[in-house]
């Protein structure tokens, strides 16, 4: 077997459908949304919910995708061999990060360069000029900051991935490796890992939630805020490999993986869903205690008040049913996470669930009560899902979908939970 | 409590390699394995040996659904009920602040529920003693023990095991229970097995 994937028709179809689709929308709301109008004060809704809806894709997908290297990383210093055998397949969601990271770069520039202070509050001059907490902020939320930052980390996420993606490739050129080379290898990978780690944990773990989602709600803070995202988005990752290998199972590829590994990735689902959950209670029973003001405003902008229910009410309890309390009791039971169709099926509902987290995150700072799930929503989500899809296959079909070389592929081939 | 005294065939092994095939082969000609003991837990044995797989985990879901129910109930009664307090201007019915205790007692139960129940199935308890086909089970030997029916010829066995590859074959009258006291006033037969 040479491991070599040819992409078949149907996939092309999806994805070039999907990305179709996605481009109807993106013109739909071009027409009709008037993005480049500011939105006012309440009167023109529909631009404001354009760039918000822009915003909240982009960043969800690219955090999913980069998440996908983190996995790989991870695994690299933690000397884990049983994930070698679908190695290529987070390489590949990991490939997409220079696509989705052009295209996010571009959103968020044409966000704070285009002055949308109804996204970002802290982008009005006036305002924050008036505003003790928000000049106390300026420092770190100024537009130049913003764009330094993002361009910085975007960059670093590409060229450290990129490291990774081309040690794993130049193995399979250079042949199989003896005890010495081995060893070699390993640790350049474990150096170039951990780099990545230590940029992923100053980034994602930390500065980048807050700069591109916590600062639309600008005067408030939470220390909580930027583990949460990475677990929405780490998990939705994990979710999103476990789907890639699946299908490429189907497909008679992959030989060596085995109901072992779903396994495996089925408890990162389960334990995930779980952290982002402690995650939110955390956050959420803090500021329910201590009932601070300045503090509750988040959540009564999504949930409301025991007297007045907010407009995400509903939303926001879904959420945590679907993140919750569904892999809770079904991926709790080892049969669901062994089992191929049952692992598909929650990790769609992981990636829906938290593409909705990541939604009333986003949404009730920026278009308040007027928030819509209609069609142009999904539309740019279909977007993305497609350039995923698009970026994805091209590495799977142009690579071995085996490191053949790779000096832990027998621990992955004989791996036993 | 004693289970009877029953007549065994033991075969020791001092390697996997030969004690995955043996047990297969065991199994093959129809005899019924007792157990094997290892000295340290050994991948897919269990799976080789057709053991049913555990429902401790069973066990430990019913036991964690009961310290979520225990914590629940009794924290609204209290709080509603019996002792309604206002602290800090909550609700009586003050959900949030008793995940934390809820989550604690779901651990607590079920982990406490589950290492009784191990210890039940196990037979594990302070006094509690069961015969030891052979000591170097703890040490360095895998040890195979094939219960021996009216109609198991033994010698046939014993020439079976030998060809499986066991070093150490005899034939133990053993009680299969447990009891509690003494390994040396409690077995009477003990004395008359060989190599001790």
């Amino acid at each position: 077997m040479d491991h070599q994937f040819q992409l078949p028709g149907s996939y092309k179809k999806w994805t070039y459908g999907l990305i179709g689709a996605g481009v109807i929308a993106l013109l739909y709301g071009f027409i009709m949304f008037h993005p480049f109008e500011h939105a006012g004060h309440g009167t023109n809704v529909n631009s404001t919910r354009f760039w918000a809806v822009l915003l909240q894709n982009s960043v969800f997908f690219l955090l999913v995708v980069n998440a996908a290297m983190f996995f790989i990383c991870v695994t690299t210093m933690a000397m884990g061999g049983w994930v070698i055998a679908f190695r290529r397949v987070s390489e590949a969601i990991s490939s997409v990060v220079p696509i989705l990271g052009v295209l996010t770069f571009v959103i968020l520039m044409a966000i704070v360069f285009g002055g949308r202070s109804d996204i970002y509050h802290w982008l009005d001059k006036e305002a924050v000029a008036k505003d003790h907490i928000l000049s106390g902020k300026s420092g770190f939320l100024n537009a130049k900051f913003y764009a330094i930052w993002s361009f910085l980390t975007i960059f670093l996420w590409w060229f450290l991935g990129k490291k990774m993606r081309d040690l794993s490739l130049k193995s399979d050129k250079d042949g199989p490796m003896d005890y010495e080379t081995g060893k070699k290898w390993i640790w350049n990978n474990t150096v170039w890992a951990s780099l990545y780690t230590v940029v992923f944990t100053l980034t994602v773990a930390s500065t980048i939630p807050w700069l591109w989602l916590m600062s639309i709600d600008a005067h408030w803070y939470s220390t909580m805020y930027s583990w949460y995202t990475f677990a929405s988005t780490f998990v939705s990752g994990v979710s999103l490999i476990a789907l890639f290998v699946i299908y490429l199972k189907n497909r008679d590829q992959l030989p060596y993986v085995t109901e072992e590994h779903l396994h495996d990735l089925g408890k990162f689902m389960f334990a995930f869903s779980i952290f982002w959950t402690y995650l939110w209670f955390s956050q959420y029973m803090l500021i329910w205690y201590s009932n601070q003001p300045e503090e509750t405003k988040y959540f009564i902008e999504r949930i409301g008040t025991a007297e007045k229910a907010g407009p995400y009410k509903g939303l926001f309890f879904f959420n945590l049913i679907v993140n919750f309390l569904c892999p809770l009791l079904i991926l709790m039971k080892k049969g669901t996470k062994r089992n191929w169709t049952m692992v598909t099926v929650m990790a769609v509902l992981i990636i829906f669930g938290h593409w909705i987290d990541l939604y009333q995150m986003v949404m009730p700072g920026t278009v308040h009560e007027h928030f819509a799930l209609m069609p142009f929503e999904f539309g740019v989500a279909c977007l993305f899902i497609g350039l995923i899809m698009w970026g994805t296959g091209n590495y799977l079909s142009r690579h071995s979908l085996l490191a053949k070389n790779h000096p832990f592929l027998k621990e992955s081939m004989i791996h036993h939970t | 409590m004693a289970g009877g005294i029953k007549k065994f065939v033991v075969g020791t092994f001092d390697d996997e390699k030969v004690l995955f095939p043996a047990v297969k082969n065991v199994r093959k000609a129809g005899y019924k394995i007792h157990d094997v003991y290892t000295p340290f837990p050994v991948h897919g044995l269990d799976h080789a040996m057709g053991i049913r797989e555990t429902s401790l985990h069973t066990a430990g879901f019913i036991y964690a659904i009961t310290g979520t129910t225990t914590a629940l109930t009794f924290m609204s009664w209290v709080f509603t009920k019996d002792w309604p307090l206002n602290i800090g201007g909550k609700p009586h019915f003050a959900l949030p602040a008793w995940i934390p205790i809820t989550f604690e007692l779901t651990v607590l139960f079920s982990a406490v529920g589950m290492v009784l129940t191990f210890c039940y199935l196990c037979n594990l308890a302070p006094f509690v003693k069961k015969h030891h086909f052979h000591q170097r089970a703890t040490d360095d030997l895998f040890v195979m023990v094939i219960e021996c029916t009216d109609k198991t010829n033994d010698a046939e066995v014993q020439s079976f095991l030998q060809t499986a590859g066991a070093h150490e074959i005899n034939v133990q009258h053993a009680e299969t229970g447990w009891w509690i006291g003494r390994y040396h006033k409690e077995q009477k037969l003990y004395k008359e097995e060989k190599g001790y």
